[in-house]
């Protein structure tokens, strides 16, 4: 049983880092039906941002204040990074062929992630502890100050872009986007608008994630936004790509049973199971947990 | 029929690549006329709404609302000026509510206008009966009601209608023609394109029949509806 509740306790932890990054997968993909290689490398670059803005701008301190500063400063970054990928990368092939994009986002991926070895270097590096190393042990089961940080702000991000998703015009705006760009167009969203849109939020909530993967691993490398995007893309995908709470519920799920599968069976076997259950859902249900609600009328 | 011209085509040319798909056309619309193009499969007539709503764009020639071009503007601006367009196919937002596509429909707007709501709900009954439905488990007609309802919803001055009739089963086709009989009456501008004449011809003021391209014929519904030509073509009646 503690295994098990310790577990728990990691599974969501990593599952809310997970759900961040796999919502900006899975957002742009919603609007742009293109899968954004280059995410993954964002999110390794905002841990090396966070990591300058800290010893540079911030002079090492670890204070509350400073360290939201931290956070802010990082996501900002990265959402400027992120609305001029899209102009460069991706803008000017919204009407090529769908494979040269995804060329094009590979190509991204590889300019990110070789840009942060050039300027941070191949090795590496030691995030810096802006969280304070406390712990609780409820018999046994041993949970950090750390953890419950990622856990309760995941939450609050992921709620809030929820209501603003749901229940806002401009939310309403990008579900349209999503749906039919030239349907929306006649109403008289500006589509341009609402893909900068998209990249700024995809883009600052996985640069929250980097932050987040920053904090709870410590050692960051130029090239772990593949490892990080991969699970996070699978997470998306399981919990069917476009679908922004699939996004959510397939990275608490995907962390959970990484989780589970280190503490049963063992954590070298855990890509591997992981692919197993990428591939037992694609063949059980391809759309995803909630993808696609219901088939489009002809 | 007052003679204030509010919209103008002059000289319109429009391709896809190398093939020319609107080959020169000039058309004018007066305040509170229904105007309709006639067409067969091909001949242009989606082309050219789109080319209206910006969403194609012209390779020459001129469109003019109330004396401002539109060519160079860019697609989302064009409802905000008062020209609103139920696409070709419906495309409402499928995986949304009924009610969600009406309010997408106001996002031009700075707020939302409850007497057109209210109006829209009581030229279409049904979308306030299923407006909790999800827009794409809409029958095909009531689908049309949505989308002619959602483009109401930004008040515009003119209406831009492509093959309201498109698949619809008979006496919806009816329903909704005298809606927009209704809506004209209301003092909106229309422009309609239609497959089926002599729906159209009954309900328009005038009319162009569009051929390949180009304007083959125009004049009021009577003369249309009159002519030999438009007769074998589009109503099938032999001479």
């Amino acid at each position: 049983m503690d295994i098990f509740l310790q577990q728990l306790a990691n599974g969501l932890t990593i599952g809310s880092m997970f759900a961040l990054v796999a919502l900006g997968y899975t957002m742009v993909y919603g609007v742009m039906k293109l899968i954004n290689f280059a995410h993954g490398d964002m999110v390794a670059a905002s841990a090396f941002v966070g990591l300058t803005i800290y010893t540079q701008v911030m002079g090492q301190a670890t204070s509350l204040p400073a360290v939201i500063i931290i956070f802010l400063l990082s996501a900002l970054a990265m959402a400027c990074i992120g609305v001029i990928l899209e102009r460069i990368a991706y803008r000017p092939l919204r009407t090529a062929p769908r494979l040269s994009a995804v060329v094009s986002a590979l190509g991204a991926s590889l300019v990110i992630q070789n840009g942060i070895m050039l300027i941070w270097g191949p090795r590496m590096r030691i995030f810096p502890e802006l969280v304070p190393q406390i712990y609780w042990d409820f018999g046994g089961v041993v949970i950090s100050l750390i953890q419950v940080i990622i856990l309760v702000l995941s939450l609050v991000l992921m709620v809030t872009l929820y209501l603003f998703v749901e229940k806002t015009r401009m939310g309403a705006a990008i579900r349209a986007a999503s749906i039919d760009q030239d349907a929306a167009r006649l109403m008289g969203i500006n589509v341009n608008s609402i893909i900068a849109l998209i990249f700024i939020i995809g883009s600052s909530l996985g640069a929250v994630g980097g932050l987040f993967i920053g904090l709870y691993y410590r050692g960051i490398t130029f090239n772990m936004g593949w490892q990080y995007g991969l699970y996070a893309f699978i997470a998306a995908i399981i919990g069917g790509i476009g679908n922004i709470p699939g996004a959510m519920l397939g990275g608490m799920l995907l962390g959970l049973f990484n989780a589970f599968i280190a503490g049963y069976i063992s954590s070298t076997w855990s890509d591997a199971f992981t692919f197993i259950l990428l591939i037992v859902i694609l063949i059980v249900r391809p759309t995803g947990i909630l993808g696609e609600r219901v088939a489009e009328k002809v | 029929m007052s003679s204030d011209v509010l919209f103008e085509i002059k000289d319109l040319e429009v391709s896809y690549g190398s093939i020319a798909a609107i080959k020169g056309i000039s058309l004018t619309v007066n305040k509170g006329e229904i105007v309709t193009i006639l067409g067969a499969n091909g001949a242009g007539k989606t082309t050219t709404m789109r080319t209206i709503s910006q969403l194609l764009k012209a390779k020459s020639g001129s469109i003019r609302f109330k004396g401002q071009e539109l060519t160079s503007l860019a697609a989302h601006k064009i409802v905000k000026l008062g020209i609103s367009h139920s696409p070709e196919g419906r495309r409402v937002f499928g995986i949304l509510t009924v009610e969600e596509n009406l309010m997408l429909g106001a996002f031009s707007q700075s707020r939302l206008d409850k007497t057109t709501l209210e109006w829209v709900y009581e030229l279409f009954p049904r979308l306030q009966e299923r407006r909790k439905q999800l827009a794409g488990t809409l029958s095909g007609g009531e689908q049309q009601m949505l989308a002619i309802g959602r483009s109401l919803m930004s008040n515009p001055e003119m209406l831009l209608l492509d093959e309201p009739s498109l698949g619809i089963a008979p006496i919806l086709v009816k329903a909704i023609f005298r809606q927009i009989k209704e809506i004209s009456n209301k003092g909106v501008t229309v422009l309609l394109v239609e497959q089926n004449a002599k729906a159209a011809l009954k309900l328009a003021d005038r009319g162009y029949v569009l051929d390949v391209g180009k304007i083959a014929l125009s004049g009021t519904s009577a003369e249309l509806l009159a002519s030999e030509r438009v007769q074998e073509a589009y109503l099938g009646k032999k001479h």
